[in-house]
């Protein structure tokens, strides 16, 4: 999982039927300090989560599918599964 | 999945197994803001209603065959989807 930004929101009407009744979140990736990293998902939001929420991103499928309640062949795969409250790395620690 | 720019089709007749009727195009993979990022590539048409010129999103790896009709196919990446709107701040 990383920790990522909700940076906006796709709209599609042709798209797979796994997608239906989805949000789809765009969720680019944070490196620990918090700065936007070049990497970004569309993913599923799970949480309501919305635009500038700090977000938990998972990218693998098969939690995806088993979340969301696709199993076994949804074609899923970053989904939104937490809010970030807060989050601290031990003092030292490198990033 | 990532966001993708439809910029040509590729026609092959003969393919592995599976893969019949699958429709075949190369997409520019893009940035969240729209801009080219990478190469391009040759992604499977999950939703058969893609073509040149369209801003698709796509899903890679085995997760891509899951958006085929047949989903144990020998494919990277495929379009899941063609965006009407994108909002990105």
């Amino acid at each position: 999982m990383y920790i990522g930004r909700v940076d906006g929101t796709v709209v599609a009407t042709i798209k797979n039927d796994v997608f239906h009744g989805c949000k789809l979140l765009v969720v680019g990736k944070l490196d620990l300090d918090g700065k936007p990293m070049a990497k970004y998902d569309i993913a599923v939001d799970m949480v309501q989560a919305g635009v500038g929420d700090r977000v938990l991103v998972l990218d693998e499928g098969n939690s995806a599918r088993q979340i969301v309640g696709r199993e076994p062949d949804g074609v899923i795969r970053a989904v939104v599964v937490g809010i970030v409250d807060d989050f601290t790395l031990a003092e030292g620690a490198s990033v | 999945m990532q966001l993708g720019r439809v910029i040509g089709t590729l026609v092959a007749t003969q393919k592995y197994e599976g893969l019949e009727g699958v429709k075949f195009l190369v997409v520019q993979p893009l940035d969240k803001r729209g801009e080219s990022d990478g190469e391009p590539l040759v992604a499977a048409d999950g939703t058969a209603q893609a073509g040149p010129g369209e801003l698709v999103f796509m899903i890679y790896s085995r997760e891509a065959a899951l958006a085929l009709p047949e989903d144990f196919v020998p494919v990277d990446a495929a379009i899941t989807g063609i965006v009407d709107e994108v909002d990105v701040r």
